[in-house]
């Protein structure tokens, strides 16, 4: 991490504010809590916050606020920020359907890494992913914390078509389909969640800073899950501030 | 009901506002309008909130037919719209009745059009946005572009008896070669003193490869310190990303949010909107600006418009106040529209 902030103007109307040139949980717990001052901060013009992995990008109009004074305010308010501020964080399950036609890439994991089918999902649902951020398509989180246990190359020709909900592995990557979309990660399992629901009022209910927890559930709970999400009837399982499992 | 039908749909038409804003955070791109002062101008040429939806022609317009009378407006790009086969003139008020058609030819000059729609288009909004994000199939008319036989329903409204137009000395010339302003940065430091000196001193040509996403350009190599890949962060209207390639991609209103490659420099704002008129084959140089600069840019271009919106308000004709001349001029026969300004 750096000692401060680097301020790197990209453009007339946005700025980014970068923590450091790594990805670490202390860095994104840092962006979070900077994004939240200043989200409630009475800096004038801005429009939109960014937060990645090391950086928050900052969209404002120079019409009402000018570079070094919008610098000189979040200057102030990263000083403001206190050693050991945390916020709250939440724990969201993820239902995940294991194998079969939900993810037929399970069997060449389990080969690949020469454990059984069995530790592939034992291994996936025993760590809490941390999202450092969305981004890439509406609603796909970068996650980290992956066990090396299950890591996997991707395929070597892309799919041209995963259907929205697949749960995948990537190198020591893991993550979710949010849309149909072509892809070449080695597909787990399914989830009947919709990651992406442009017709909800929060088209995207996941967060940098949440963390994940698949979790295992047979067909018959799948289709159940699937049909009361369908009706607008599912309610997720979010965990607060729950004790957050690390990778072995 | 008030409708519009499509009789064509133009080479790739879409429906377009400002854009999608405030879902970054979110993975969602921004989409909207390729061109912010065409489409900004067509809208309050129609008394519309400059923001409004309209449509996003790109190199061949449409052809439309209204069953209902209209106030509509084109900018950008030159179709050359007629009405009934009758031309008419852009960045101007047009009166539009019920049975009448729209068509446009290919562009000769620009190559985004803009019709607004004094009855705005009625699409669900999504995410505070109509505009249509063609990958993310979503926004406008059900998230894809225009087909030959869609209809548009317009909303209800009683449509102003007046119209206005703007000074020819507004209207945007569309060159084939442009200097765009840039600010280096935010990954300038990871380029030779040389890549960015090839990048400041070199004409770069757009290629076939360009659509709302971005725009990739050829020309001399951009060289970089130690590669091409940084850790994913933000992209913006105007980022120029150098992948491992060496050569820039200027990235536009269809961006993703976030990716891996080092950005060389951004775009100024106003430039952006010439940009979007540029058709593969054009090129481009680039001349360093510091932020401190852009900043008087952009707001020069937004007094610009306040400027114009003035006029708009002063300048206003009648639309049933027209004569018609008929002049035959060296053998040639022309036909004349006077329109009467109306006196404060």
């Amino acid at each position: 991490m750096y000692e401060s902030a680097k301020f790197l103007a990209a453009g007339d109307s946005s700025v980014f504010m970068e923590f450091g040139n790594s990805i670490s949980p202390e860095i994104n717990a840092k962006i979070r809590n900077l994004v939240k001052r200043i989200e409630t901060s009475s800096i004038k013009g801005i429009i939109e916050l960014l937060p990645t992995y090391r950086s928050i990008q900052i969209m404002y109009n120079p019409l009402e606020i000018g570079y070094d004074e919008l610098i000189t305010s979040l200057r102030e308010l990263e000083s403001s920020l206190h050693e050991g501020d945390t916020e709250d964080y939440r724990i969201v399950e993820i239902p995940t359907l294991y194998g079969g036609k939900y993810g037929p890439d399970i069997e060449f994991v389990a080969e690949h890494n020469n454990i059984s089918v069995e530790e592939v999902i034992r291994v996936h649902t025993s760590t809490d992913y941390l999202i450092y951020m969305l981004g890439f398509t509406p609603g796909f989180c970068y996650l980290g914390g992956m066990s090396d246990k299950i890591a996997t190359p991707r395929l070597k020709t892309p799919r041209p078509l995963i259907p929205a909900g697949s749960v995948g592995i990537a190198g020591s990557q893991t993550g979710i389909y949010p849309i149909d979309s072509p892809g070449g990660w080695q597909l787990i399992g399914r989830t009947p969640l919709k990651i992406y629901d442009p017709s909800a009022e929060l088209p995207i209910f996941l967060k940098a800073g949440d963390y994940l927890r698949f979790v295992s559930i047979s067909e018959k709970e799948y289709f159940r899950i699937q049909k009361e999400v369908e009706a607008k009837d599912y309610k997720v399982n979010i965990i607060i501030n729950g004790e957050v499992r690390r990778n072995e | 009901m008030n409708r519009i039908r499509f009789i064509k749909s133009g080479l790739f038409t879409t429906i377009q506002d400002k854009g999608r804003w405030g879902y970054q955070q979110f993975g969602m791109p921004v989409a909207g309008a390729m061109d912010n002062f065409a489409s900004r101008v067509a809208n309050l040429l129609v008394g519309n909130d400059e923001n409004e939806a309209l449509l996003e022609t790109t190199f061949m317009g449409p052809e439309i037919e209204f069953d209902c009378h209209e106030i509509i407006a084109i900018t950008g790009a030159n179709m050359k719209p007629k009405i009934n086969g009758d031309p008419v003139a852009m960045w101007t008020s047009i009166p539009v009745s019920k049975g009448d058609k729209l068509s446009f030819e290919s562009a000769v000059t620009g190559l985004r059009g803009y019709i607004a729609f004094s009855r705005i288009i009625k699409v669900p909004e999504i995410m505070g946005s109509k505009s249509t994000y063609i990958r993310g199939k979503l926004g406008g008319l059900e998230g894809r572009k225009i087909t030959n036989g869609d209809e548009l329903t317009l909303g209800e409204k009683t449509l102003s008896d007046t119209g206005t137009y703007i000074p020819k000395n507004f209207i945007p010339i569309y060159p084939k070669e442009y200097t765009l302003r840039i600010i280096l940065g935010p990954q300038d430091d990871y380029f030779t003193e040389e890549g960015i000196q090839t990048f400041l001193n070199s004409t770069y040509k757009i290629t076939s490869e360009a659509d709302r996403m971005g725009y990739r350009l050829d020309g001399p190599l951009i060289t970089h310190k130690k590669g091409a890949d940084i850790i994913s962060d933000g992209i913006v209207f105007g980022s120029v990303q150098v992948p491992g390639s060496g050569l820039p991609i200027i990235m536009m209103s269809d961006r993703g949010t976030t990716g891996g490659y080092t950005k060389i420099a951004t775009v100024v704002t106003p430039d952006l909107s010439i940009l979007a008129q540029m058709a593969p084959g054009t090129t481009l140089t680039f001349e360093k600006a510091d932020v401190y600069e852009s900043h008087k840019i952009y707001k020069e271009y937004e007094e610009n418009i306040s400027q114009l919106k003035d006029f708009m308000k002063n300048y206003r004709f009648e639309f049933h106040n027209n004569m018609m001349f008929n002049l035959n001029l060296l053998g040639k026969k022309y036909s004349v529209t006077v329109k009467e300004l109306i006196q404060e």
